[in-house]
């Protein structure tokens, strides 16, 4: 009896903070519509997860590129179609790498620390703080947040995309001799403007699943504990879930351009 | 000047991203932003094998125009081609539906024919070849007709 009890309770919690979740959504996207806009605010968010995750984007970009040119090449050379290598780069890269490699570097770089700033602001009462001067912590701290991982997440899926390309010309073209030309003419071929379409909509949703989970989890960071560890518990929390949902989320994206 | 640097990093962000993008959709993906100059022409087929919108027409082997649309007509497939205005194709020209390889992707090749007349835009290539299909050629071989 007290089994069940148990087991009734623990999914009344889950169907609960799946509940708060949504609903923490549906209030962050209705304050969008609500001016004004905290615009320095806004570019300051874009700079921190956009414009310094740049870096990390470039080199995580360059290594996948590379290391499908390699792998691809070595596959290819079996059935002496190395010919295609520069869509079988550049087709993985577009349509799934791209937006999923860049949504979990932004996850580990910047989700990690927006959930663990606002969890800190959430225990040293500064959002109540912010609250009490009649400041809306949706439209202050979460708006921006939302907006600006919307307009980041493509624009590093394109750096991501570029660079990983480039990255397989310099093993496909530079190291393994193939010819340049076949590289990128294959490469225009097989591409379509619909492949890239799809990338930068996967990026989009990536985006708010990013600000969507690292802001929900630290403005509710006692969900996950008390002080100092709750904060950590909820940046862990935050990473993991963003991650998964980022998969799997992913897969349903693709099953519907399919 | 702190908050001049701010909106200094994040517009040279956006404008590499927007350039990145660009360079994805028109040297990748070739999409035409400004609708290329160039006229139609049109070519009824009674089977098109695989070919697709965005495939390629090539006149001796040189990629010069693609497909942008494919529809049926009377059962049968009229394939609308875009080419170059300083391409100029004979009214006798053949359009013929072939292969890349043994496994590669279905181009429309077109054979120049000798005539005088040129095709006007949105003109008709009469003279077509249909896609090869392979499994009724083998099938045809293994029956003993050819």
């Amino acid at each position: 009896m007290d089994m069940i009890r148990r087991l009734g309770g623990s999914v009344i919690l889950i169907v609960s903070r799946i509940g708060l979740m949504g609903l923490f959504l549906i209030k962050t996207v209705f304050y969008i519509f609500i001016p004004p806009l905290k615009f320095y605010r806004l570019l300051k968010q874009i700079r921190f997860i956009g414009a310094q995750s740049s870096f990390v984007i470039i080199l995580t970009g360059l290594f996948t590129g590379m290391v499908l040119g390699l792998q691809g090449f070595r596959i290819l050379e079996y059935f002496g179609s190395d010919a295609l290598l520069g869509p079988t780069v550049a087709l993985p890269l577009i349509k799934e790498m791209g937006p999923v490699l860049a949504a979990l570097m932004v996850t580990a770089r910047a989700g990690s620390a927006l959930t663990a700033e606002i969890g800190i602001m959430r225990i040293s009462e500064q959002i109540d703080a912010l609250e009490l001067m009649g400041l809306s912590p949706y439209r202050y701290l979460f708006v921006p947040n939302l907006l600006a991982a919307i307009i980041s997440l493509p624009l590093l899926t394109a750096f991501f995309d570029v660079i990983g390309i480039y990255g397989g010309y310099l093993v496909g073209v530079k190291l393994l001799g193939l010819g340049g030309g076949v590289y990128f003419g294959e490469m225009a071929t097989s591409v379509d403007m619909k492949d890239i379409t799809e990338g930068i909509f996967k990026s989009l949703s990536f985006g708010v699943i990013i600000a969507w989970v690292s802001c929900f989890k630290g403005f509710y960071v006692q969900l996950a504990g008390q002080g100092a560890e709750g904060v950590s518990k909820a940046t862990t929390q935050s990473v993991v879930l963003s991650a998964v949902l980022i998969l799997v989320w992913d897969y349903v994206m693709t099953s519907i351009f399919f | 000047m702190r908050k001049l640097d701010l909106e200094l990093t994040v517009g040279l962000f956006v404008l590499i991203g927007i350039l990145c993008l660009a360079y994805l959709s028109m040297k990748i993906a070739k999409e035409e932003i400004v609708g290329g100059d160039g006229y139609e022409v049109y070519a009824v087929f009674s089977n098109i094998g695989g070919l697709k919108v965005g495939s390629s027409a090539s006149i001796a082997g040189v990629d010069v125009g693609q497909v942008t649309a494919i529809t049926m007509e009377d059962y049968e497939a009229k394939v609308v081609l875009r080419l170059p205005s300083d391409v100029q194709i004979q009214e006798d020209a053949i359009a013929a539906i072939k292969t890349k390889g043994i496994i590669g992707e279905k181009y429309v090749m077109i054979t120049p024919g000798g005539a005088e007349e040129m095709i006007p835009p949105g003109g008709r290539i009469r003279d077509t070849l249909p896609a090869l299909d392979v499994e009724e050629l083998i099938s045809n071989f293994v029956f003993g007709k050819v």
